[in-house]
């Protein structure tokens, strides 16, 4: 693959833009048979927390108009579970890692990131906003600037320096700016968005909510645009921040949207457990839908801010050999007809 | 290796009704040539515009190998996802994943087999018995349902079978019983050495229960529990878990797609079904002041 896709969150440099999404992906181990998870930008984990846990009971899913309703209660095998298990699998297979954490306190945030400190294998730590505070009586970390930021922090404190630290926000907050601000002045590296959007459905059938969990997190093509949103507002803001696009990516057009709205990396979920090898369809097509623009990928990022009539630089079909060329072009061509 | 599943665009050979449910033939080599009974796999529903991204998950009937590999499929038509396969017509492509799951285990030696169906479920135990027959066992059947419409197979189980069984509440086949009432005198009668059962969860949870009785192994599949709570069929959505007790004694909620659908009977917690057992591993425990305290 050329540098042409390549792309940066904080200190790490990803030879793709195209990740797995926490919760979707499984240990990695499911996916294997179906994709090579070397070859995307990187595999992120199902949340982990310090405990086992076995999650909810079922029903835990009920499927929505283009999407998916989940509550499953954040189901795993706790952190000694997953360094003993998990982890060294990743490693060994070479598959770049974002450990994503989950807490139900600060003090559980920074107790897993001091547990990840001196473990092989963590390309970057992803903290999941959307986990319910015991000291807040059990509202998300997520809907309150100060409580993600509280999070964030913590992790950064005790995560390795230089291992990068996203914050994932859910996008059910009156203003998903504001979160991401305290996030980033919090430490964060990187924003992933977005989190599920919390949703219901009720059984006509039994009469009762579907989901044992009641309500759930709505995920799949049908919270695109929410996403794309965030991602559109947040980049807007803080337009050095890097984001990781989530919600609803399903082909290479669709990752596309999110690079253009402000995303340096996008990430497949729910589409995972239609398709177990999407992740990897997605990453040949968003490189052929930049190829077709003459696009490299960080010349799109956020490209839909730019006014209209905005040209970005263009690139030569793929070189046929390494040349000194593709310097010389980026030069020659800053054709920047920035319009007033 | 050759039990890793594939994704594949599958041809519809036939759609047809079978009593009360609908049979679908796949023209899918790949998943003909890897199956194993008691493996099932996971049809994706409409077509890649489609809203609907759970996929149905359905033990197979049977596998042939007319036209490079055919798969067949029995289910009910109980929801959208499964009126739109049963909507499907000759020459139509659907995308399906398999053969995925935990087969049946086999004897090793030519022993009695008892084979215990209900509801559609009960035909992926004709690929079992067509197994266990070449192997020398002994293949016995019985079949049950709510009416006569609803036991798939009957005709099939006493070409086939050593012996066949078959019950009705309503009594307009067979034994007017549940198929409860009856395994123990069967059990009995065919010298059962081990049952094997599909269907519902609560025949399971009877056949589980009598085979135990007698001292009987249980293989059941909880195919049905599958099709009811599965999303991806592969072990990664984790929306089909089941409490089941390993060998340390520890309960812990298992994927029914990955770790089943075949299970040892006596390791399901059947009572406790759509519910995370309070001493199951990672069960939420109400934090108790020294608890707390200790954090």
């Amino acid at each position: 693959m050329s540098d042409r896709m390549t792309t940066r969150i904080g200190s790490l440099e990803l030879p793709n833009p195209v990740l797995t999404a926490s919760g979707c992906g499984g240990t990695g181990r499911e996916l294997a048979p179906f994709c090579d998870l070397t070859r995307l930008g990187a595999f992120v984990t199902t949340s982990v927390m310090t405990q086992p846990r076995a999650g909810r009971p079922t029903p835990r899913a009920a499927e929505a108009p283009s999407g998916l309703l989940t509550a499953m209660g954040l189901p795993g095998p706790g952190v000694e579970g997953f360094l003993e298990r998990d982890l060294p699998w990743l490693h060994e297979q070479e598959i770049r890692t974002v450990v994503s954490v989950a807490g139900n306190s600060v003090e559980e945030f920074a107790e897993l990131a001091r547990r990840l400190r001196g473990v092989s294998g963590v390309a970057a730590i992803e903290v999941n906003t959307a986990c319910p505070n015991v000291a807040d009586r059990g509202r998300m970390f997520a809907w309150h600037p100060g409580a993600a930021a509280a999070a964030v922090r913590a992790v950064r404190a005790h995560a390795k320096p230089g291992v990068p630290v996203l914050a994932k926000l859910a996008p059910d907050v009156t203003d998903i700016v504001t979160v991401a601000l305290a996030c980033a002045d919090a430490g964060a590296d990187g924003l992933t968005l977005i989190n599920t959007v919390d949703g219901m459905a009720i059984d006509t059938g039994t009469l009762r909510p579907a989901l044992t969990g009641v309500s759930g997190g709505l995920s799949g093509p049908a919270v695109r645009p929410i996403a794309v949103r965030c991602v559109y507002q947040v980049h807007a803001a803080l337009p050095d921040v890097p984001i990781v696009g989530v919600g609803g990516v399903a082909s290479g057009l669709d990752a596309l949207e999110f690079v253009l709205a402000g995303a340096s990396a996008v990430a497949v979920g729910t589409a995972l457990f239609h398709e177990p090898g999407a992740a990897t369809r997605v990453l040949r097509e968003l490189e052929d839908a930049l190829a077709a623009r003459k696009m490299r990928l960080a010349d799109a990022v956020g490209l839909a801010h730019k006014p209209a009539g905005y040209v970005p630089p263009q690139v030569r079909p793929e070189p046929p050999a390494a040349e000194a060329a593709p310097a010389a072009v980026a030069a020659g061509d800053s054709s920047k007809e920035t319009t007033p | 290796m050759s039990d890793t599943p594939v994704q594949t665009s599958a041809t519809v050979l036939t759609v047809r009704q079978v009593q009360d449910y609908h049979a679908i033939t796949l023209v899918a080599p790949a998943i003909a040539e890897r199956f194993r009974p008691g493996q099932f796999v996971a049809v994706a529903i409409g077509d890649a515009h489609s809203g609907r991204l759970v996929r149905r998950c359905f033990g197979v009937y049977e596998v042939k190998s007319d036209y490079g590999g055919t798969v067949e499929l029995v289910f009910a038509d109980t929801e959208p996802g499964t009126a739109w396969l049963a909507g499907r017509r000759a020459r139509d492509q659907i995308d399906v994943l398999g053969p995925l799951g935990r087969p049946f285990r086999l004897p090793r030696d030519p022993v009695n087999c008892l084979l215990v169906g209900g509801g559609p479920g009960g035909a992926a135990l004709f690929a079992l018995a067509d197994i266990l027959h070449r192997r020398g066992c002994q293949v016995h059947f019985v079949l049950g349902g709510p009416t006569s419409r609803q036991v798939f197979g009957s005709r099939m189980a006493q070409r086939i079978g050593d012996s066949a069984t078959v019950t009705t509440r309503d009594g307009t086949m067979g034994e007017r019983a549940g198929v409860r009432e009856v395994l123990p005198r069967v059990i009995q009668e065919t010298g059962a050495d081990v049952v094997y059962g599909c269907g519902p969860t609560s025949l399971l949870s009877a056949v589980t229960q009598v085979a135990g009785e007698y001292g009987l192994p249980s293989q059941v599949s909880v195919e049905e529990f599958l099709q009811q709570t599965g999303a991806c069929g592969i072990g990664v959505c984790m929306t089909c878990v089941l409490p089941v007790h390993g060998e340390d004694g520890v309960t812990r909620m298992v994927r029914a797609c990955h770790d089943g659908p075949v299970l040892r009977g006596d390791r399901v917690r059947w009572g406790d079904l759509g519910t995370i057992p309070f001493d199951a591993l990672g069960a939420p425990r109400v934090l108790s002041a020294s608890e707390g305290g200790s954090k």
